[in-house]
């Protein structure tokens, strides 16, 4: 586990990246938002964008897509600045509260934003890809939450963008809607579209992720792939009942920590085997036995709290 | 994938000209918002340019010069003025700045759709005063009050512009009118200047649609002063107030 920007899952791509934050700062009044910030972003790649809310993740969204400017560092699109037209174009943007006009229909937005492309999407394709095959005659404020929310990606997909920006883009969609988004961006990360995906869920980056940068109070906190990640939490919880004590178990070699609630003992380890050998050798009684990796989110809450 | 090539450019114009077919659409189906300024100057128009003028040619023809440019300056200040506050506070102007879309497109469509209902609001008046009114002017005069019009749309663009980038999205309407109704009374546009207390007369000069006023009945022969100061009025009022508006959309999105 490294703890800084530029590990091997970030730099390991040969090609040119897609989009560079360099040592990025941005202040809003007394509050810095972003405070030396690198991400990088290659072809085919997704980098989630994680971090409790004020983290900075939406600051730096903006930046790559030339709402606002930084202070200091370099932001490059396409290795342009994206205050300009030329590297929008090869982008497709899901913002987090990008409301659309309310009476115009679903077909109207797909033809209206399609136009700005060079090369757009037939608008079929996009409402297949979508999910919104069903909608495209009706108003826009007409639709549920999550249903404008697959119209906003449709959208997002409608310029065949070479990278992509989605900010939190499954709030309030079902769980099949879910699924439906995430493999469609599995096939167009196959096709070689970069994604830069900021979510709230975990389970979101797990699965689809690549690389993984956390941050908090505008700095990078963590970055690397999920496993990586995974790593700088104490890799692997056990739990059991047993007639060991607390303060023994603590004192084994690869035992990070033992608690003991309601007679469940919880162990954090580095590496279960050795514990576990020795565990059901020392207590034949020993029962209720679970052993579970420490996932994304465990390693996400340590991170984050250690920063606060 | 190769680098994108620039747009040529009509490519471009089908941006600019499907955006104002998209705007068009989006006030065609909210009736409530545009038909007020539609109504209103036709309306003010029956009352004292017909039903209060009786046999008062000259009354007919001056009140349709004031009701010209009282109406034109509503679908600025309300267009862009309700029209942009609505689409900041919602995020659409973020979102249409994220896509590429050339940075005119949106103001351009607004624009447009401000100076269309500019003509529908001449168009309006002027079946009024000709049929009703009695009316008669030659087509040049008509032709100028048409050009006054469609000039004086563009300084209350900008002011509408300056509302929008501003003020909340439920605050607008408010400040909208508060400017609206209060210039159009201190220009003149209700009861002429020269019947105005002297402070008023005085301070007349700091009010575009005073220019507005000036500008518009002179096309329909009730004044005699040449046409460009006012025109070079309302156009320093427009690009002064569209660079206010523009700075502050710039830094807030």
């Amino acid at each position: 586990m490294t703890r800084n920007a530029s590990t091997s899952a970030t730099d390991a791509s040969v090609a040119p990246p897609l989009a560079v934050l360099h040592a990025v700062r941005k202040t809003y009044g007394a509050q810095r938002a972003l405070d030396g910030v690198d991400l990088r972003l290659a072809r085919g790649q997704l980098l989630a964008l994680l971090g409790p809310n004020g983290a900075g993740k939406s600051t730096a969204i903006a930046l790559l897509l030339g709402l606002i400017r930084a202070e200091a560092g370099t932001v490059e699109l396409f290795g342009a600045d994206p205050q300009t037209l030329a590297p929008r174009r090869r982008i497709g943007v899901m913002l987090q509260n990008g409301a659309l006009p309310d009476t115009l229909r679903v077909g109207e937005l797909l033809r209206m934003t399609a136009n700005y492309y060079p090369r757009p999407r037939a608008l079929a394709e996009c409402a297949d890809l979508a999910g919104i095959g069903d909608v495209l005659q009706r108003p826009y404020g007409k639709l549920s939450g999550g249903q404008q929310r697959r119209v906003q990606f449709a959208l997002a997909l409608c310029g065949r963008p070479e990278m992509l920006f989605l900010d939190e883009p499954t709030v309030g969609m079902d769980i099949a809607a879910r699924e439906r988004l995430w493999a469609t961006l599995r096939a167009l990360l196959g096709e070689g579209c970069a994604i830069l995906l900021t979510t709230h869920y975990l389970e979101e980056a797990e699965a689809l992720a690549d690389c993984v940068v956390v941050l908090a109070r505008g700095r990078v906190l963590a970055a690397g792939s999920v496993e990586e990640l995974r790593a700088c939490s104490a890799g692997t919880r056990i739990r059991c009942r047993s007639a060991l004590g607390v303060d023994t178990l603590r004192a084994w070699p690869g035992v990070q920590s033992c608690e003991c609630a309601a007679g469940v003992l919880t162990l954090s380890v580095r590496e279960p085997e050795p514990v576990l050998r020795r565990l059901l050798a020392e207590d034949a009684t020993l029962s209720a036995l679970e052993v579970r990796r420490a996932g994304l989110s465990e390693a996400f809450t340590e991170l984050t709290r250690e920063a606060a | 994938m190769n680098a994108v090539e620039a747009m040529p450019w009509p490519r471009l114009a089908r941006i600019y000209a499907m955006d104002a077919g998209y705007e068009f659409l989006r006030v065609l189906r909210t009736p409530g918002a545009a038909l007020p300024m539609l109504v209103f100057p036709g309306m003010f128009y029956l009352l004292f340019g017909v039903v209060f003028a009786g046999r008062n040619a000259q009354q007919a023809v001056y009140v349709l010069g004031s009701m010209a440019a009282f109406g034109v300056m509503s679908p600025g200040l309300f267009g862009f003025g309700i029209g942009v506050a609505v689409d900041r506070e919602r995020g659409l102007l973020m979102l249409k700045r994220a896509l590429p879309v050339p940075p005119a497109a949106y103001l351009l469509a607004k624009m447009v759709m401000a100076l269309l209902f500019a003509l529908l609001i001449f168009v309006i008046l002027a079946l009024l005063a000709v049929v009703l009114g009695g009316v008669r002017l030659a087509p040049l005069q008509w032709l100028g009050l048409l050009g006054a019009m469609g000039l004086g749309v563009l300084p209350f663009c900008a002011i509408g512009l300056l509302i929008g980038s501003r003020a909340s999205a439920q605050a607008a309407p408010a400040l909208a009118n508060l400017i609206y109704l209060p210039m159009s009374f201190l220009s003149g546009l209700w009861v002429p200047m020269n019947a105005m207390p002297h402070l008023l007369q005085q301070i007349a000069p700091l009010w575009p649609a005073w220019y507005l006023g000036e500008l518009s009945l002179r096309a329909v022969g009730m004044a005699r002063a040449p046409a460009w100061p006012p025109i070079a009025a309302l156009l320093l009022f427009t690009a002064v107030f569209f660079a206010l508006a523009v700075r502050r959309l710039r830094r807030s999105g």
